[in-house]
């Protein structure tokens, strides 16, 4: 198995390629303007000792934080109809009503409300009100809307009125790009249909970056599938991240873990990525991040993406260190640090410099810092520790040491041993662990739904097996599926044995 | 009488203080919230006054939503649907209400109350009959003080409208009402049984609106200034400290429409040695340090995120969330013996004298 991992981050493209289970290259190049370059720039790069030549390579796996950026900085994001299904409830909480209103001017197309949805248990909580579906596409096509967000009352137990909507408007506007919230996911209508909404303003740039990604890998001569790494540390086929781009919005921090998880050969343990600017603490579980469980904003939007659970706090390779009194970020330089920074001729102290004064790194010019005395960059180490120290123990779920695993271009300001730490490790290829993460990335399903009048033993089977089928579908080997979480909740108020049952599994993405 | 205005930052700070003393239960208040502030752009206004500036003859209008916080979280809440509870209730006994209350301050119920009186512009009345969230609709001061549990109405928002004319005990009213309530799925609009100026003076457990406002406000000043959330609640509230730790197990299992269960927590700081379990039925019930029991209804255990000092659910605590777990005072009217009957622990079938935290 041959496989190129890549991270586009803000500053740096990272590239791996891993053989046999092993890191045989890893690359950075700087992230390019229009995507493409970068990637380019990097996989040639890879490619320089003509290590790609021969032999197929099997996938090339692309982790990239465009979709979350655009919802933060509110660029390339396209207007969309919003079509709810399920009056006469909810009129007075209509789609957008949570958004922050200057993100909701720049999506709000129009929304759309009209009878239909499910009740808890699958009986009808009114009809598709069909003739309404037709009007408002009608009305959608006048407006010259090309994406619309369809959402249901309780369909993750029941899609079908969202799916026939869809064809209803498919049918009358055949360009639209269409979200149906069911694919999104989980029971709470406002953060499912707000999923969807977002995953509907990406329609257009998500086409664009997935087709500036395999315009990317066919300049460069490869020929292997393109997966788009998600949230979860798993991976989607291309043409899923194109229609479902929201999946793909934290993968960044989530692929530095896996990749941590990776490197270390651990799969317990806590991870401490240090990169430029911030530094993002989370803890393993079974080789995945653990799971933030409650509501995730992203861009001000509630929403409840699977999303890990990490802090983040303002240290970082590039982070400002003022001496007197003695503090170390939040501000940094960030990409600017070998511009900026005192040993490379710039004029902010980071944490960079304190790095090549104490012959920790040797980068830049040491000359420029030889100013700084070994009592001072002690002393800053230790300022770095603590707040690292303060970080890991806020994340910790267990009382008693753990093991931590440092990543990230920053990770010298890790030092050996920390309090409530069994032992620090520093992995090779460390700094590239978000790329690693992304080359070994695997394919999940997840069921989340409420099962009636069956045993609690069926009902995890039941949703094991429309998980298992929805790995599959995104382009999983069925013979490497695995369940990496369940959980069931037996629900108060309903009557009969009502559970809610969530269930994820992983698998291989499958050869060929 | 004085009517206060109630502004929209009251409201956000009720939606937070009414989680807060919703004990684990009650469901999340966000969605009332955003219909609050729907409604409050909308040029809608809500006023309080105290239950003391009522007259004997007056009626008061109790509401409430029942079902499951799941449902709601997908049929959300439609303020009209609730303001048509009390209407039919107008309707059915030929009364027009000087005033609403709510059953319960706590959870989302906290705050419902306001999308009615919104609608009917009548203003709200600073009192309820838990102060608190309980899973029983028998276990509130009104059914304490042996008032009559009828007529009740339950709307759905697709016009189904049902009034209960007439049911002989509170376990009667929660039973029929539940079967109503399930048949509409599992969500119901509701109007209490009406109560008079007179009953609402001697039974209602009063200025929890009020109550939960501080508490909500104290919780979002100290989350601006960056301090101690709980710190800031025990401020405002004459609450006791129980215990800080993380949460390391949740069990949890449905019985009879209820969800019942066990909380672990492992220890830290001060507690870093003990073991916490706190068992609820939808609320928090009875809280043990090391197997010994330290904390029960109606005592008011709430458990709360160690940093942001919002409520933690007993639907929503998982592994892994770092909480403190503060009591507060339980109103009067339930230390009685009749009082203790309904909701002491012996009420939830825990074999335990009712102790309070705040006795010794």
């Amino acid at each position: 198995m041959r496989r190129i991992g890549i991270d586009v981050g803000g500053t740096n493209t990272d590239a791996v390629l891993i053989e046999q289970g092993k890191v045989v290259r890893a690359v950075k190049a700087p992230t390019s303007e229009d995507v493409t370059g970068g990637i380019l720039d990097s996989l040639q790069r890879l490619g320089a000792t003509g290590l790609l030549n021969n032999g197929r390579v099997d996938g090339v796996m692309i982790g990239t934080t465009h979709f979350i950026n655009a919802v933060v900085q509110r660029r390339q994001l396209t207007k969309v109809a919003a079509l709810r299904l399920g009056m006469p409830a909810s009129a007075s909480l209509p789609p957008f009503c949570d958004w922050p209103e200057d993100l909701a001017q720049l999506v709000r197309g129009g929304v759309w409300m009209v009878e239909g949805g499910h009740e808890y248990d699958g009986r009808l909580f009114m009809p598709l009100d069909e003739a309404a579906v037709v009007r408002a596409a009608l009305e959608v096509k006048t407006a010259g809307l090309k994406s619309v967000a369809i959402s249901s009352i309780f369909s993750p137990l029941d899609p079908s009125h969202e799916k026939r909507a869809a064809e209803l408007v498919a049918g009358i506007v055949p360009e639209a790009s269409i979200t149906c919230s069911s694919d999104l996911g989980r029971i709470g209508l406002l953060e499912r249909e707000n999923a969807g909404l977002l995953n509907a303003a990406l329609a257009d740039l998500a086409r664009d970056t997935i087709a500036a990604f395999e315009k990317a890998i066919g300049d460069s001569g490869i020929a292997a599938p393109l997966f788009i790494t998600q949230n979860d540390g798993t991976v989607a086929e291309a043409g899923q991240a194109r229609r479902l781009p929201v999946y793909s919005f934290a993968s960044g921090a989530t692929n530095s873990m896996r990749g941590a998880a990776y490197l270390s050969g651990l799969s317990d343990a806590m991870v401490i990525d240090v990169g430029g600017t911030t530094t993002d603490v989370g803890q393993l579980r079974n080789g995945f991040p653990r799971e933030a469980n409650s509501v995730v904003k992203v861009g001000g939007v509630r929403t409840l993406f699977r999303m890990p659970d990490l802090l983040s706090i303002g240290l970082g390779g590039g982070s400002h260190v003022v001496l007197d009194p003695l503090a170390v970020g939040p501000l940094s330089v960030g990409y600017r640090l070998l511009k900026d920074g005192i040993a490379f001729g710039g004029s902010q102290l980071t944490t960079t410099d304190i790095a090549v004064a104490s012959g920790v790194l040797d980068l830049g010019d040491r000359r420029k810092v030889a100013y700084l005395d070994g009592e001072t960059c002690r002393k800053v180490f230790a300022e770095a520790a603590r707040m690292a120290e303060e970080a890991i123990d806020r994340m910790k779920t267990e009382a008693g040491d753990v093991p931590l695993i440092a990543v990230g271009g920053g990770a010298f300001l890790i030092p050996d041993r920390l309090p409530g730490v069994s032992r620090v490790i520093h992995v090779e290829h460390g700094d590239c662990a978000n790329a690693v993460g992304a080359a070994i990335a695997q394919v999940s399903g997840e069921c989340d739904q409420i099962f009636k009048d069956m045993t609690r033993l069926d009902a995890i089977d039941a949703a094991r097996t429309i998980a298992n089928d929805r790995a599959v579908a995104a382009g999983a080997d069925r013979e490497t599926l695995a369940t990496i979480d369940s959980e069931d909740m037996p629900l108060a108020y309903l009557p009969g044995n009502s559970v809610r049952v969530r269930v994820r599994v992983v698998g291989d993405v499958a050869a060929g | 009488m004085s009517l206060r205005d109630v502004t929209i930052d009251d409201i956000e700070s009720l939606a937070v203080g009414a989680w807060i003393l919703g004990t684990g239960g009650g469901g999340n208040p966000y969605l009332p919230l955003l219909n609050m502030r729907a409604l409050y752009r909308d040029g809608y206004r809500v006023q309080l006054m105290d239950a003391a500036d009522l007259g004997d003859e007056d009626r008061v209008g109790v509401v409430a939503n029942m079902g499951a916080p799941l449902v709601g979280q997908e049929r959300l809440t439609d303020s009209l649907t609730l303001a048509r509870a009390v209407s039919l209730m107008e309707e059915h006994t030929g009364y027009r209400f000087a005033g609403l209350m709510g059953m319960e301050i706590g959870g989302a119920n906290g705050v419902r109350p306001l999308m009615a009186a919104a609608h009917l512009k009548r203003p709200i009345v600073d009192s309820d009959t838990m102060g608190r969230a309980y899973p029983e609709a028998q276990m509130t001061s009104v059914a304490v003080g042996g008032l009559t549990p009828w007529p009740l109405t339950a709307v759905d928002v697709r016009g189904l409208e049902s009034v209960v004319g007439r049911v002989p005990t509170w376990k009667w009213a929660e039973r029929v009402v539940r079967k109503i309530c399930v048949e509409y799925g599992s969500v119901a609009a509701t109007c209490q049984p009406p109560r008079t100026g007179a009953e609402v003076k001697q039974w209602g457990i009063h200025g929890t609106t009020t109550k939960a406002m501080a508490i909500g406000r104290a919780v979002r000043e100290a989350q601006r200034r960056h301090d101690d959330p709980i710190a800031a609640i025990l401020g405002v509230e004459p609450g006791k400290l129980l215990y800080k730790g993380k949460v390391v197990d949740v069990a949890r299992r449905a019985t009879e429409g209820f969800l019942r269960g066990v909380a672990r927590l492992d220890g830290l700081d001060a507690w870093r040695d003990a073991t916490m379990t706190i068992n609820f039925q939808n609320e928090w019930i009875v809280a043990f340090i090391d197997g010994k029991p330290i904390a029960m209804s109606p005592d008011l255990i709430c458990v709360l995120d160690s940093v942001s000092g919002e409520a933690v659910g007993s639907e929503t605590i998982r592994y892994g969330q770092r909480v403190t777990v503060i009591a507060l005072p339980p109103p009067a009217v339930f230390l009685s013996p009749s009082g203790l009957d309904h909701v002491g622990p012996r009420a939830f079938g825990y074999d335990l004298d009712f102790r309070s935290v705040f006795s010794s």
